[in-house]
């Protein structure tokens, strides 16, 4: 708990930079909303600072056939929450399946994970209209192959 | 040089089309294959050899043995030049000759079936097509001759449709479309986002299938004549596995628009969308039953997926598999009284065969991870998705699990096969 707290009071420090990059990162040409009072200036000789967010994560893993969020899901999906009130920006949730099962019946499964990671954002109080969920099923899986870590890895939700 | 030209023309745009082929591996055909002798065709020579490509579809279906031209004693092609005599030393129980001819423009195969231990004539008959059209005429003789002996329509003329995926590169999924024997593969549509759930209009001129190019999945029609492309659904959350209404009009689909995954209908000339399930779990995986008066459907709503049906002018649910906890991706067969599913049996997935009125259930496959189970037109195979050394493959098992074949590809992997319907106006079929 104590490591969450002190990884959210980080980020919010850093929360300008952190705008920074995700207008970098960001692959949608969606409306990014930039609440930094301060003109953000891409600059593209130098490099970008490490994005803060890689300390919190933003996979997210589910058990088979499941969309429940794990433990360490709500943790860090607490901290987004908190970044994303106070700091709002679209954000994208992939959900994904692994291999098993039929293609279509997974794509549902992938969008009830990312249902799920929505869900929980919304409850901590994220503006519905910035998050857009996406089903992949299991048409990109993270790691190809047909065993039980692959199949682990591949039952997730990115956020983007 | 006009020609030297066209021809190029020609072969680039093949090039630019061709998909690795798919090649076949059978293994495990009945026990006791009628075997039949396909002599090699006389008249004009042509670069294909039409005679193996019938041996070839006819070994495919498992129920015959075609015997190897290497051990025939004499290649007759006219009934004069039969010695029965010859084919029954061989065991031949079938004997078929043919002789082929060159119009102008266009070529004409006349060709007979003999039942060799009565040396009697089965038929006389004549397939024609132009010069791109010898397979096309290979597998007119091919249904001709299987529905003479065994009285069950031949599917050897008809077409399918499957994903590729390259797993890396631009452009690494496709949608492609290939004979039933996996040759002359042509893409359709390529993309560098995913692609899926390929399927067919009756008519043959069209198929749906689902694309990511948006970055959101959405249902495309593709004219496979003009190539013309249209996006049809573009609605929040899921949009997919689009199945199309016996007669043409309607498209059967999957939205998530209302809050979770339900099936419509979408009429395709007045555009008008209609719900017909209501419930909170998963509904997927649409597909019309044989009358067109039903859709069967995989649902969650009981806790496990299993398959459903949904009559549509009353609008009644009633629920079609009982055994295993997980049975998914419905297709009915042509006759309506059966179908095959994804079935999990002991945490490993099967394709399986179920009679609706009774209930009971067969499983047909032995391989693993297997899926997206596709009926041939004359209900005798299905196609359907498997793994083979760690890459995705299609493969074929009878209606009965008698006949397996591996249709495996040379590159990436291979998978969700969709068997056309009989094309309601072949113009190769034989008189």
């Amino acid at each position: 708990m104590t490591k969450t707290i002190r990884s959210y009071l980080t980020l919010f420090a850093l929360v300008g930079l952190l705008g920074a990059c995700a207008t970098t990162t960001e692959e949608e040409p969606a409306p990014t909303p930039t609440p930094t009072p301060e003109p953000v200036v891409e600059t593209f000789d130098e490099p970008e600072p490490e994005p803060v967010v890689a300390d919190v994560d933003t996979v997210f893993y589910f058990e088979f056939d499941q969309s429940i969020l794990s433990s360490e899901a709500r943790a860090a999906l607490t901290v987004h929450a908190e970044m994303l009130r106070s700091s709002p920006k679209s954000v994208r949730l992939e959900g994904h399946a692994d291999e098993r099962g039929s293609r279509e019946y997974n794509m549902a499964l992938g969008e009830r994970r990312a249902n799920a990671v929505r869900d929980f954002l919304v409850l901590q109080g994220v503006d519905a209209s910035y998050i857009e969920t996406v089903s992949y099923g299991e048409e990109r899986p993270a790691e190809l192959g047909s065993y039980e870590s692959a199949w682990t890895r591949n039952r997730r939700v990115e956020m983007q | 040089m006009k020609i030297k030209l066209l021809l190029m023309t020609l072969l680039l745009c093949c090039s630019l089309n061709l998909s690795a082929e798919l090649t076949i591996e059978i293994t495990q055909g009945v026990n006791d294959p009628t075997p039949i002798a396909v002599v090699p065709f006389g008249g004009h020579a042509t670069s294909q050899n039409i005679a193996s490509i019938v041996a070839a579809d006819l070994r495919r279906s498992g129920l015959f043995r075609p015997i190897p031209q290497t051990d025939m004693l004499s290649l007759p092609t006219a009934q004069a030049d039969i010695y029965f005599r010859d084919w029954r030393v061989l065991g031949a129980s079938y004997l078929l000759i043919g002789r082929l001819r060159k119009n102008v423009d266009t070529f004409a195969l006349d060709y007979e079936l003999f039942d060799v231990l009565s040396q009697r004539k089965i038929f006389r008959k004549t397939a024609t097509g132009d010069q791109f059209a010898l397979r096309d005429i290979a597998h007119a003789v091919s249904d001709q001759v299987y529905e003479a002996i065994t009285g069950i329509r031949g599917a050897f003329a008809t077409k399918i449709l499957y994903v590729e995926d390259l797993r890396r590169g631009p452009n690494r999924y496709r949608i492609v479309k290939a004979d039933a024997d996996g040759a002359r593969p042509q893409i359709l549509f390529s993309s560098n986002q995913p692609l899926m759930s390929p399927t067919w209009s009756h008519d043959l001129k069209q198929v749906a299938y689902v694309s990511f190019e948006t970055n959101r999945p959405a249902i495309f029609r593709h004219n496979i004549l003009t190539n013309e492309r249209e996006q049809l659904t573009n609605y929040r959350g899921l949009n997919g596995a689009p199945s199309w209404s016996p007669d043409g009009a309607r498209l059967a689909l999957v939205l998530s628009k209302d809050g979770n995954p339900e099936i419509y209908t979408l009429d395709l000339a007045s555009r008008k969308l209609s719900r017909i399930t209501r419930h909170f779990g998963i509904d997927t995986e649409p597909n019309w039953t044989a009358d067109g008066k039903g859709i069967i459907f995989t649902s969650n709503r009981g806790g496990s997926p299993q398959i459903y049906q949904v009559g549509l002018a009353s609008g009644r649910v009633e629920r079609l598999t009982f055994e295993g906890d997980y049975n998914a991706r419905p297709r009915v067969s042509p006759d309506g009284k059966s179908l095959v599913m994804v079935h999990r049996e002991n945490g490993v997935y099967h394709i399986a065969w179920q009679d609706i009125a009774s209930g009971d259930m067969r499983v047909l496959t032995e391989t693993w991870l297997d899926e997206s189970p596709s009926i041939a037109p004359n209900g005798a195979m299905l196609l359907y998705a498997t793994q083979h050394n760690n890459k995705g493959v299609l493969a074929a098992v009878s209606m009965d699990a008698g006949v397996k074949f591996r249709l495996p590809s040379k590159q990436g992997d291979v998978r969700e096969p969709a068997w056309s319907p009989f094309n309601p106006f072949n113009p190769f079929n034989s008189k």
